[in-house]
């Protein structure tokens, strides 16, 4: 590998190189449904895909909003711990509104909860890291500890369950389909979707990626930086909320331990598709494939006895960097 | 949620406040008897349920005998429980209640408390030397296997094959699996496989999606505990197979209790390792200085298998565990 970079090479493998740069991806993607297939019979079962990407929706969605924040030159390490705490605290507003009020209202004013509530704590982390100038790092990471506290002094250490009463209601939400197609594939496809448009087609991506390249050059340009950086913040807590939507149903209750690294997730997850982490150029659908790789390295592994369990970080491991390493730019 | 002397409490401890109240407390407590404790955090459901039993046994006991006094503290890690303990050292401590994180990075701290006079009560875990607790208070680990390869046996008379979710990597993880296996030795049980689930709801949902893809026929599961069962029971009820299981958990979470105690179909026995394990362990030591007794010894609590029959005595519906 390295000889090539000193060594004139053939136009024809110029050129594929390059198109593997930029489907790198979707090329590992697609390696690792080879391996799926080669493990076990049952990978390319209509269930087990279904089961995949049913549950890559949750962190799915959260790194979609995290692709605008890190396109941005920005960072947001919260994101685990607020989606336990905006979880907790929605399922804490059903529990009470279903004294006064019939289940299903009752359901619903709590998931607009758990939407206002990462809205507002995206609001906090935009307001500090933007208005605070304080580093995104360390602002996240400060409100991370204070959000995931926050859960379990609410639970008590234990956990927060929804009342037996609202789970039919809102059951459908991770359990249900529309046209053979589970709820949350259907959601996170649509914020898929409107990300993607939203990024390369509206002037809010353009002036993402322009602030992430380089934010003095487009303060100049009459870009409004503060307030598209503060969108970005806000946007992710919303991805949060939203992905809480999807979460609570599942299995209707919050533990100290929800959400633990999903940050990392979500942030590997951009990485590997082709994001920057230094900003200034960010792939939604490169997210959505990031996203994708990471839920099959899990069930993959736990669909084979062929790697050891103890083994399984090692193996991820080494995917992410395989991943990444495909696309990576040359010189 | 109301603020209750308790919920405040808890707080302290997660914000590490509650190191800041000790000073003021040791101006006037020279002729009591002071009583560390060293906990972990509430990382978990079962460490959560600690936490509650552990502040409910210090407030009855705070209001029984006035002339002793705790100082609580939660780790996260094993690095700040060692930190925790030199803490409590620091500001003098007649007795010292432990649950270790991991055995053999606590043994010389608290060897080195025990140097100073501290009596040591190990909860749960002993240390790895022989001899530096004087009290032991423990749950019986090989036994929780044990009881769990039991109850397949039973429910398998014929054999069958059966799924396993392991904990979170550690000693007591280990314990409990090389029973398990030895238990069902010559029983024709068969194990199909056996994935970390971390003790954790999410982890076990998502374990047993891929092992109802991937095996055909499961007759039982063994979730390891209760959190990853209630997990898993949300996947086999997905996949519409809780008719051909039995699901098994363990450690006595309430809403697991209760489900038995309900007469549900797919998990209908628990194994009790409970969390108010430390509350005999903060008692009995508590004893010694209130009363004079002499306690000095090991006390292994039992692990039952908890049915329909006996739950109601392990249900604790106030517990957030």
């Amino acid at each position: 590998m390295s000889l090539a970079a000193d060594t004139p090479v053939l136009p024809a493998l110029a050129g594929a190189r390059r198109l593997a740069a930029r489907l790198g991806p979707l090329l590992a993607l697609a390696l690792l449904a080879v391996l799926g297939m080669l493990a076990s019979p049952a990978f390319l079962s209509a269930e087990n895909l279904m089961n995949v990407l049913t549950r890559s929706s949750i962190i799915g969605i959260i790194a979609i909003g995290a692709t605008f924040v890190i396109t941005a030159r920005g960072l947001d390490l919260s994101v685990g711990a607020m989606a336990a705490f905006t979880a907790g605290l929605s399922i804490l507003a059903m529990n009470g509104l279903a004294g006064i009020l019939p289940a299903l209202p009752a359901a619903i004013l709590g998931l607009a909860a758990a939407l206002a509530v990462g809205a507002g704590a995206g609001a906090v982390n935009g307001t500090l890291v933007v208005k605070g100038r304080v580093e995104a790092f360390i602002v996240t990471l400060g409100t991370m500890g204070i959000m995931r506290s926050l859960v379990t002094w609410l639970a008590d250490g234990g956990s927060i369950s929804l009342d037996f009463a609202l789970r039919g209601v809102g059951r459908p939400l991770y359990y249900g389909t529309v046209l053979g197609i589970p709820v949350p594939v259907l959601v996170f496809a649509l914020v898929a979707i409107a990300a993607e448009i939203a990024m390369s087609r509206f002037r809010f991506g353009r002036h993402v990626t322009a602030i992430g390249s380089n934010a003095d050059v487009a303060r100049y340009s009459a870009i409004p930086v503060d307030r598209i950086r503060m969108a970005t913040y806000v946007l992710q807590g919303v991805c949060v909320g939203l992905a809480t939507l999807i979460y609570v149903p599942r299995l209707g209750a919050v533990t100290p331990s929800t959400g633990m690294l999903w940050e990392l997730e979500a942030i590997a997850a951009v990485i590997i598709g082709g994001t920057a982490l230094s900003g200034g150029h960010g792939r939604v659908w490169g997210t959505v494939a990031g996203v994708l790789i990471l839920g099959l390295v899990s069930n993959i592994l736990n669909l084979t006895d062929f790697v050891s369990p103890h083994l399984n970080g090692a193996f991820q491991g080494a995917i992410i960097v395989i991943a990444v390493f495909l696309q990576r730019k040359r010189g | 949620m109301t603020i209750t002397r308790r919920s405040l409490l808890a707080a302290a401890a997660g914000t590490g406040l509650a190191a800041a109240t000790g000073p003021v407390r040791a101006q006037d407590a020279d002729d009591k008897a002071r009583i560390g404790i060293a906990i972990p955090a509430a990382t978990h459901g079962w460490t959560g349920g600690l936490n509650y039993h552990t502040e409910r046994t210090i407030a009855a006991m705070e209001a029984a005998f006035p002339q002793l006094e705790f100082l609580l503290t939660t780790a996260g890690d094993v690095q700040s429980q060692v930190n925790n303990i030199e803490d409590l050292s620091a500001r003098g401590i007649d007795a010292l209640v432990i649950l270790p994180m991991e055995s053999d990075p606590l043994t010389e701290p608290v060897k080195f408390a025990k140097s100073k006079g501290t009596f040591i009560t190990a909860v749960d875990r002993g240390l790895s030397e022989e001899g530096v607790e004087d009290l032991y208070v423990g749950g019986n680990n090989p036994q929780y296997a044990v009881v769990a390869a039991e109850y397949f046996k039973g429910k398998l008379p014929q054999g069958g094959k059966i799924a396993v979710m392991r904990g979170i990597p550690t000693a007591i993880d280990n314990i409990r699996i090389e029973a398990f296996q030895k238990t069902l030795e010559g029983s024709g049980i068969e194990i199909l496989d056996m994935q970390y689930a971390n003790w954790n709801p999410d982890k076990g949902f998502e374990v047993m999606q891929d092992y109802l893809t991937r095996f055909p026929q499961i007759d039982g599961v063994w979730a390891g505990d209760d959190d990853a069962a209630l997990g898993a029971k949300a996947a086999i009820e997905q996949a519409g197979r809780q008719g051909e299981m039995k699901l098994l958990g363990g450690s006595g979470m309430n809403r697991v209790i209760k489900m038995v105690m309900d007469g549900d179909p797919l998990i209908d026995a628990d194994i009790f390792y409970p969390p108010t394990l430390i509350v005999p362990a903060i008692q009995v030591t508590a004893m010694r200085y209130a009363t004079q007794a002499p306690v000095k010894g090991r006390y292994v609590l039992d692990s039952p298998l908890i049915t329909a029959e006996n739950a109601a005595e392990y249900y604790f519906p106030d517990s957030p565990y």
